[in-house]
């Protein structure tokens, strides 16, 4: 693999002379990823590294999220939105074509958003279209949506991956070939191995963009990660899968690692609806028995922030909760023993993640401290999603919510995974999510996480880190992710 | 009249081994699709994740054809897999048959690699041990094969990565760039081949070794040493040929074993194989995927069977009449 570097300063200059870039001095990136997806359309499949590869890179959205989660148009210039909050009128770009060369314009928004509604549609975040009543255009360039409630995340969903804007030609092979109108074209693919993206000069923004091409190599094992980033295979690896082999990275000068955050908030999820976790008090007793510190440590080299209930904490509406049950074994023992389950066992079942196995065993130790026996189950992913989030089949497991604002998990009725039914908190979040002031919001925010931690409705452990290894060389990258995307235009190297 | 008794002998030898062979593949068959069908997962939600609706999961059974009866799944996948049909990968939404063959030959270049790599170590460092039996050279040999066979593959190739692809940069570390380019493909296959080949053939030096020296103690090695031919000679041309039948039974077994192992090697070297894919597979509940890859293993270990047997008949005239 050849690295041709150039100075930045170069490509500014040579772009804004209108010269073409010649092919001597291509700025390439070469990027580690740990997940490899099976499909190449995020409007159809969950897998996160579909959003690290294409989202806003190859296909955009109406909206885009900056690094600290605001709000900024992408295809959709500015909006309008009704004083009643229901009728949002998006102003579309006139410079934007897919990579096929085909326009773009009303008809492309008003098939995506069809095709995500539709009866048959697959998206996997079905639900962020729910609140839409219809989508239509005014011209060409004009789009009117008009919701049935209020969403106070509506523009912030219309930036994500499952709401990109597809062409109705290309929609059905997106999953092998991905069309968009974003800044980068799709190059090849060849699976299990590679992928590769190139610059897309005709994009109205390309401009800016510094990198020619950029290839992602797809490495689960985190051993075989460390050897290439050192054999300066790659040029980074953004979400490094181990904590533990950090240091080595961090005392090479070659290097520059990051700790940011992510939206995953890593909690001990308790079955709320089965006995003894229905029973406020054993749940007190276990976030009492609990040493974030220890688990951090233990689990993740101390390369992560605790969490006191579930909100993460880079955001603007965070309160620290993480004092609200100070470990006390003593008095967990006491507490369990008052409960009447002193002695029980109770078991653990964790999916095969390195933060959950991890967390699992250090957890199972000051548990056992406090009189309780848990029993750790490991348990392959296939196995995790159906019988412990479909069928409930648990007593308690640990999990990181990756989804940027989910308190709403928390009202998703008994028939979600955490069996958790509280009235009181259906009608907290109905009114933090119609509420469209960000000042109250935010208000209403704080008020849900004091009432999550003192329902002590599950352990809340830590936020799951961004841990991202980079050549000096490479600048521009997020430091920490609202979403599960990371727009590479604004990366560069050289 | 002797061939003609051969020939017949030979005829009824292929029919045994066809009947076999159709009856080991309609078991693997069954037994895969009733593993996949009874693992608990469900391929739709772990497609769509944890914030899908149910109405869109609803939709992706259907679409899957998860709904339709057991039964007509299992004759409608064995059906379509005679006509050639392997039917569409559920997360990829490709052909299983187009999966297959891009990856094919990343798998089969490594272990044919691995194969010829290990017979060439074993042959060589199994007949040098037996010819320098009871000496150091011997208990050399058998030391570094014990240690061999105690190595495991994963680790030895950690260790061959960190030394020639981190420290001496002379390999790549991972990766296959395909054949398209052919000295980098061989460049990217040397580091597996050798981290697959090195602990397969500890074992199989240890079997030439041990067969060697008892065919050296048979009375025509010893004419063979009076009559004045060179120790080389004697090795290479009379006692190999002699103690090939347990080399290849157990040559036999080792590619199966090979082509197993091909599976943590791809994931040490992140080579795009069918060993990957597998793996992949089965975690994302790929049911079409999962049972067309254990199918064509299954395949290639009853073929690697059959063809030891075939051999065996070739070096060995006397188990012509046996068979």
């Amino acid at each position: 693999m050849m690295h041709i570097q150039k100075s930045l300063q170069f490509t500014a200059l040579a772009l804004t002379l209108g010269m073409s870039v010649s092919a001597a001095a291509a700025a390439e990136l070469v990027i580690g990823l740990q997940q490899e997806p099976t499909s190449l359309d995020p409007t159809s499949d969950a897998t996160a590294s579909i959003d690290g590869m294409m989202t806003q890179n190859v296909y955009e959205s109406l909206t885009i999220l900056a690094e600290n989660g605001e709000v900024q148009p992408n295809l959709a210039t500015s909006w309008d939105v009704s004083d009643d909050g229901l009728t949002y009128v998006f102003t579309l770009t006139d410079a934007a074509q897919f990579h096929d060369g085909s326009a773009f314009d009303a008809d492309d928004v008003i098939f995506s958003f069809d095709r995500a509604m539709a009866k048959d549609s697959v998206n996997p975040s079905k639900g962020i279209f729910k609140p839409i009543e219809s989508v239509s255009a005014l011209d060409a360039q004009t789009v009117q949506i008009k919701l049935k409630n209020k969403d106070a995340f509506f523009l912030f969903n219309m930036g994500k991956g499952d709401s990109a804007i597809v062409a109705a030609e290309t929609a059905q092979t997106n999953n092998v070939t991905p069309v968009g109108t974003g800044p980068f074209k799709f190059g090849g693919w060849t699976r299990g191995d590679r992928l590769t993206l190139i610059k897309n000069p005709d994009h109205r923004d390309a401009a800016s963009v510094a990198l020619d091409s950029v290839t992602f190599r797809f490495i689960s094992d985190p051993a075989a990660a460390t050897a290439a980033m050192m054999a300066e295979e790659l040029d980074a690896f953004p979400g490094f899968p181990a904590p533990e082999l950090l240091e080595q990275f961090e005392a090479d000068p070659r290097f520059r690692v990051n700790q940011g955050n992510t939206e995953g908030e890593v909690i001990l999820a308790m079955n709320n609806a089965k006995p003894p976790f229905d029973n406020i008090e054993v749940r007190r007793a276990i976030s009492t028995a609990i040493n974030r510190d220890e688990i951090i440590d233990g689990a993740m080299y101390g390369k992560a922030t605790p969490i006191g209930s579930f909100y993460p904490p880079h955001g603007k509406a965070y309160v620290d909760l993480t004092d609200a049950y100070p470990t006390d074994t003593a008095k967990a023992k006491a507490m369990f023993k008052a409960a009447g389950v002193a002695g029980q066992t109770m078991t653990l079942r964790v999916p095969p993640f390195p933060y959950a196995t991890r967390s699992a065993e250090i957890i199972q130790a000051q548990l056992s401290d406090a009189g309780i026996d848990a029993r750790v189950e490991n348990v392959e992913w296939g196995f995790w999603i159906d019988e412990i989030y479909k069928k409930k089949n648990y007593d308690m497991t640990i999990i990181a919510h990756t989804s940027p604002n989910d308190m709403g998990n928390f009202a998703r009725g008994p028939k979600y995974f955490y069996g958790y039914d509280d009235p009181r908190m259906n009608a907290l979040w109905e009114s933090i999510s119609t509420e469209a002031d960000a000042a109250k919001r935010d208000m209403l925010l704080k008020e849900g996480q004091r009432y999550l931690s003192d329902q002590a409705v599950h352990g809340f452990l830590f936020q799951l880190p961004l841990l991202g290894i980079f050549r000096n060389e490479v600048k521009g990258y997020w430091s920490s992710a609202p979403v599960l995307y990371m727009p590479l235009k604004g990366v560069s190297k050289g | 009249m002797a061939t003609c008794q051969a020939g017949s002998h030979m005829t009824y030898f292929l029919f045994r081994r066809t009947v076999g062979f159709i009856a080991t593949l309609i078991a693997v068959s069954i037994v895969v699709f009733s593993v996949m069908n009874i693992l608990p997962g469900d391929p739709a939600l772990t497609i769509l994740g944890m914030d899908a609706t149910d109405d869109a999961l609803a939709a992706l059974r259907e679409d899957l054809g998860l709904n339709d009866p057991v039964m007509a799944r299992y004759f409608g996948w064995v059906g379509g897999a005679l006509v050639g049909d392997l039917g569409v990968s559920h997360s990829f939404r490709v052909p299983v048959a187009e999966l297959i063959s891009e990856r094919l030959p990343m798998t089969v270049s490594l272990a044919v690699a691995g194969m010829i790599v290990t017979l060439m170590i074993a042959l060589s460092v199994g007949i040098f041990a037996a010819a320098n039996h009871g000496k150091p050279g011997d208990w050399l040999t058998m030391f570094l094969s014990q240690l061999g066979i105690a190595v495991p593959a994963f680790w030895l190739s950690i260790l061959l990565v960190l030394l020639f692809a981190v420290n001496l940069r002379w390999l790549p570390p991972g990766g296959f760039p395909g054949w398209s380019d052919p000295v980098a493909a061989m460049r990217s296959l040397i580091l597996p081949t050798v981290a697959l080949a090195l602990v397969q053939s500890a074992v199989l030096a240890r079997v030439t070794r041990s067969s060697a020296l008892e065919v050296m103690r048979q009375d025509f090695t010893r004419t063979a040493r009076a009559s004045g031919l060179s120790q080389r000679r004697i090795l290479w041309r009379h006692v190999l040929p002699n103690a090939l039948v347990p080399i290849v039974t157990i040559v036999g077994m080792q590619f199966a074993a090979l082509v197993t192992g091909t599976i943590v090697i791809e994931n040490v070297f992140y080579l795009p194989g069918l060993g990957r894919l597998i793996f992949q597979s089965i975690a994302n509940r790929d049911l079409p995927t999962v049972q067309a890859l254990v199918m064509l293993f299954a395949v290639i270990v009853v073929t690697a069977n059959f063809v030891v047997d075939l051999l065996y008949v070739l070096i060995d005239p006397r188990l012509k009449a046996r068979t």
